[in-house]
């Protein structure tokens, strides 16, 4: 019983540290890949190569003033951005990252919470995390603000819609909720990989999910060259910092649900699973630099077009073909 | 029903995508633009008044600081005014120079353009990319006037000093790289899907409209209307060069996109021209009342000791009576009156600069569109406040 316990808060305990690190070194690795495609050489002063930026940046961030502006509706100020952060890191709970070890004896998984519904529960919880970023515009008293919580109200709402319908293909080949079987069920041979057996629900899954975590090319709610910084523009200090390491949560954790989706999550020859586990998710990291780094932006109108009448249609056809062959 | 209920949200002054510190005051019904009123004033530095307090030749320092992203040009519609007006020849080796100089400006105003107009769409790297190459011709400023951004390198007569030895090899290495790096921009822009959406069919302007509002430059001939001082009205020695007026034909922001980048192919093309061509020969004017003598006559003659002590204790006093020049800057058409006096201050200068005419036809181009387009309206049109507000 005791044993249970400590490796249960072991467990929390290091992915929940190992997603922090990954999280702090997100924003790094941002700066350096987006420097590189953009001829500059990014941070570098601060340790070799520049290592500890992040540190810099979270000490600067947390000896800064957190100054709330007049008129703000204070609870909600507050507590958006814990919102936005929180619930960005909930969904880790049933991501598993890695194969069973055995620790003094016992057989461990490595997942925090082995869920038999664990993708509802990622639904849930990700959708949670819109009021954060629709609270913050609405709480700071700012038109800009206001402006990015409309948008992005309008806009994570929709393509909610399509990552379901994106993670649907999915979940009618493996007939169950629970991540790591879909993960097991997909080990052997890389062709057991369900990218392959659905790759236009990966598509529809990845764009919206990018959508979702508003980036670029999908990043209106925070478009810099309209809304200043959209639904944060009145944060400052640790506040915004939150804010920051919540988007960057998130972009790591729709990395890691695509990877144990569709590419095998931990599965993969010779190296040990959690580092398998780890380079597809920084593969899918690098993606959305890369992507960031080269395309424009849509425009409001344009982005809901796309969303409704390309993404969600083909989410849906893929579904019903896909539970034709299932059925047959 | 009750009455529609609009926002009223000012955009700017120091909003990152108004390029400088321009002000537009919008109204918006949800994310639809009802009206957009640009406020200008920011950025008076009074110039004009300033340079009545200065002889001719020290007011020319002041004309780099308004369009600071393409100080050449200004420099040649001022120093032209006064030449017109003093009617001094200008030695073929200087108008040589002078045009490769230019145009070497209207690719560096276009490049600061085109990166600050893809980074307001959401393309971030095209900035650096842009400045990467517009460093180059800013290298060239300092090679042959030793400033960087604030040349003054032009003078009343010709230019401050000869061409550096290795000059024509430069420039030929701009001529040898731009071209492919233009074409890196298109291929990462022309055919993109996001910004072929972004772009088309955005903030259109009519023929008729783009005359009426008094649009110049490639503003204007983005509407296709094929409107270029550099043809119809030609200055310097631009009527030596073969060239094309590129126009476009909708008037709509990637119209005017695509006739700035076909123009910084067209000014590969007049430089490559003139760098064949450059003679040899004096760099400035002889006419003693205007340009110093050459060092070496200096120290030798009396005469010509007097003439230099003249020229920069005093300076040279153009005639009684005012006079416009207009020349084609990348930005439009820019203007310059002079009222002289007689006296070695200019009495009133004034110019006719075409970010000031251009912005005003802003709320023409984002009326009923929405606040993403204004970004894109403000950035097709290329101002520069410093030119604005003077």
């Amino acid at each position: 019983m005791f044993a249970d316990i400590l490796i249960m808060v072991l467990k929390v305990t290091v992915i929940f540290a190992g997603l922090m690190v990954a999280v702090a070194y997100a924003t790094y690795m941002e700066r350096k890949v987006v420097a590189h495609i953009q001829h500059r050489i990014g941070p570098n002063v601060a340790g070799p190569f520049g290592l500890l930026q992040p540190i810099a940046d979270a000490v600067k961030l947390l000896f800064k003033e957190t100054f709330p502006p007049g008129m703000v509706n204070k609870f909600l100020f507050i507590i958006a951005p814990i919102i936005a952060f929180v619930t960005a890191c909930m969904s880790i709970a049933v991501i598993p990252v890695g194969d069973l070890v055995s620790i003094g004896g016992r057989q461990v998984e490595l997942i925090i919470s082995d869920l038999n519904i664990g993708i509802l529960y990622i639904f849930a919880v990700t959708s949670l995390g819109v009021y954060g970023v629709v609270l913050a515009g609405w709480s700071s008293n700012s038109k800009y603000s206001l402006l990015g919580g409309l948008r992005s109200t309008a806009q994570m709402i929709s393509y909610e819609v399509s990552i379901g319908l994106g993670i649907v293909g999915v979940l009618l080949l493996s007939q169950t909720f629970s991540i790591s079987e879909i993960v097991r069920q997909q080990s052997g041979s890389i062709f057991n990989w369900y990218f392959f057996k659905q790759p236009i629900a990966f598509f529809v899954y990845f764009i919206s999910a990018i959508a979702e975590t508003n980036r670029n090319p999908f990043d209106l709610p925070e478009a810099e060259s309209e809304l200043v910084a959209g639904y944060h523009t009145e944060y400052s200090g640790m506040r915004f910092g939150i804010f920051f390491l919540g988007e960057y949560a998130n972009m790591i954790m729709v990395s890691a649900i695509a990877s144990s989706l569709f590419f095998g999550g931990w599965n993969g020859p010779f190296l040990p699973p959690v580092l398998w586990f780890v380079i597809k998710v920084v593969i899918f990291m690098f993606i959305y630099i890369w992507i960031r780094g080269t395309l424009p932006r849509l425009r409001y109108d344009q982005l809901m077009r796309f969303g409704w009448l390309i993404l969600f249609p083909l989410g849906i056809v893929n579904v019903i073909v896909s539970a034709l062959i299932v059925a047959l | 029903m009750a009455e529609p209920r609009t926002m009223t949200i000012n955009m700017g002054p120091q909003h990152p995508a108004t390029h400088g510190v321009l002000r537009i005051l919008l109204e918006l019904d949800g994310e639809t633009v009802i009206a957009a009123k640009p406020i200008i004033g920011y950025l008076h530095t009074g110039i004009e008044k300033n340079m009545e307090a200065k002889t001719y030749t020290q007011a020319l320092t002041m004309t780099d600081r308004m369009d600071y992203l393409a100080p050449l040009s200004n420099n040649l519609v001022y120093v032209g005014a006064i030449e017109k007006l003093m009617e001094v020849e200008v030695p073929p080796r200087a108008e040589y120079v002078r045009v490769i100089m230019t145009e070497l400006t209207r690719i560096a105003s276009h490049l600061v353009w085109l990166g600050t107009h893809a980074i307001d769409i959401g393309a971030m790297s095209m900035l650096l990319y842009c400045f990467r190459e517009r460093e180059k011709i800013v290298q060239m400023y300092e090679f042959v006037s030793g400033v960087r951004m604030m040349a003054s390198y032009f003078r009343v007569g010709g230019l401050t000093n000869d061409i550096p030895a290795g000059f024509d090899k430069r420039v030929k290495e701009i001529l040898d790289t731009f071209p492919a790096k233009i074409n890196e921009y298109e291929g990462l822009l022309t055919e993109n899907r996001i910004w072929r959406n972004r772009t088309i069919g955005v903030g259109v302007v009519s023929a008729e409209e783009a005359i009426n509002s008094g649009l110049s430059g490639p503003n204007i001939r983005g509407s296709g209307v094929a409107w270029d001082l550099r043809k119809s009205n030609p200055y310097s020695y631009y009527d030596k060069f073969e060239f094309d007026i590129p126009t476009g034909k909708n008037g709509d922001v990637f119209d005017r996109y695509k006739v700035r980048l076909t123009e910084m192919r067209q000014s590969l093309r007049i430089v490559s021209q003139a760098v064949e061509g450059i003679p040899e020969g004096p760099f400035i004017t002889a006419d003693r009342k205007i340009a110093p003598p050459p060092k070496p006559e200096v120290l030798q003659g009396m005469e010509q000791l007097i003439h230099q002590f003249k020229i920069y204790v005093h300076g040279f006093c153009p005639p009684k009576g005012d006079v416009y020049f207009a020349i084609e800057s990348p930005k439009g058409e820019i203007g310059c009156y002079i009222v002289s006096d007689g006296t070695k201050k200019p009495y009133r200068v004034h110019f006719r600069p075409p970010s000031f005419v251009n912005i005003s036809a802003l709320n023409k181009l984002v009326r009923g569109r929405m606040v993403a387009d204004v970004i894109a309206c403000v950035g097709s049109l290329d101002i520069v406040l410093g030119e604005i507000d003077r």
